[in-house]
């Protein structure tokens, strides 16, 4: 079957067939890595099948001679979202298998599955039965123009063109970076209360297991860790949890 | 020359598709924005093939900047998942029903 749609391939465009073995092997990559991210257990394994998938893209942009986005893909999907995703699966411990036969809501999944199904149909249907990509092609700002590299060409639209938008996408980094400190910093008042119960907890025990902070979600399941946390936050928040 | 761009349609609209069925059946908000990803690399994938077959270099411009808004998008996302597990212990979408009215 693979062979006959490779076949296919070659027969109905004027590609060659390392081209149509290229785009095979990434589409498979692409394929198994995106089944991985749903399917898994656990949210560690989805993250490492996340990047299968953000490869086997970065192959395809080459394949189309969109090298710089291909390298950027790479540095800054595989190398800074993914790495923060683990690090965020790290930190809160949650890097564990969980069930995912449970299906709280009943009826969801095959609702779910009936919708995309239906979405993909149209987008398919929509792909057969449009023109619109043997039209015209651009006049201004074409990927070949002048022989010219794929870099020179999309800087040049970038900082001409897409000037403004350029702007408008550093003003929305500066406001993602103000809004992560914002959500990542607590209260100083809860922190406060923290650090006094911690004290008082080790002059207890004197165990002061807990002091170091670092492996608190790691190895156990983290439960028994929480009330603390509940009791220092209830003043500020009872209302909300109740 | 690369292979005809249909395929390249087929194949972002399957990696789409993945996408969306996983972020409509996981609940794991992690794993949901993954699946975030993933449809946002299939609308990626979508924009250089067009940018290649019409020969306009926009498409990729707009990948380009489909990229920042996801960085920026994962920041932010990260971040209330990190507010939320340090008061409900999971980061299953379920435990949200607190934001109810």
């Amino acid at each position: 079957m693979t062979a006959a749609i490779v076949l296919a391939a070659v027969q109905t465009s004027r590609a060659t067939i390392p081209d149509v073995i290229t785009f095979a092997v990434a589409a498979a990559v692409i394929l198994v890595g995106a089944l991985g991210v749903v399917t898994s257990a656990n949210p560690v394994h989805s993250a490492l099948s996340l990047v299968l998938t953000l490869f086997g893209v970065a192959v395809l942009f080459i394949e189309q001679d969109a090298q710089f986005l291909a390298v950027v893909q790479v540095i800054v999907y595989a190398g800074a979202i993914v790495v923060l995703f683990l690090f965020v699966i790290m930190y809160l411990g949650v890097d564990r298998r969980e069930n995912i036969e449970a299906e709280p809501l009943r009826g969801q999944r095959p609702l779910a599955f009936v919708l995309v199904a239906i979405a993909l149909v149209g987008i398919l249907a929509m792909l057969a039965a449009a023109h619109w990509v043997t039209g015209a092609h651009a006049v201004a700002g074409s990927t070949t123009a002048g022989g010219k590299s794929n870099v020179y060409l999309l800087g040049k639209a970038v900082f001409t063109t897409y000037l403004f938008a350029f702007e408008a996408t550093a003003a929305l980094l500066v406001v993602a970076i103000v809004g992560a400190v914002m959500l990542a910093r607590r209260p100083t008042n809860e922190l406060e209360d923290e650090e006094l119960e911690s004290a008082a907890g080790d002059d207890e025990s004197g165990s002061g297991a807990d002091a170091g902070g670092l492996p608190r979600h790691g190895d156990s399941d983290g439960v028994d860790d929480v009330p603390s946390d509940a009791a220092a936050n209830a003043p500020a928040h009872g209302e909300a949890r109740s | 020359m690369s292979i005809n761009g249909d395929w390249y349609l087929i194949l972002a609209a399957a990696l789409f598709a993945i996408g969306a069925v996983g972020l409509l059946v996981r609940r794991n908000v992690l794993v949901m924005f993954m699946c975030i990803e993933l449809m946002l690399n299939a609308a990626n994938l979508t924009f250089v093939t067009f940018s290649r077959m019409l020969g306009d270099i926009g498409g990729q411009a707009v990948v380009f900047f489909v990229l920042v808004v996801a960085a920026a998008e994962v920041v932010i996302g990260l971040g209330i998942v990190v507010t939320i597990f340090r008061r409900r212990v999971s980061t299953t979408a379920d435990d949200l029903h607190v934001l109810k009215g």
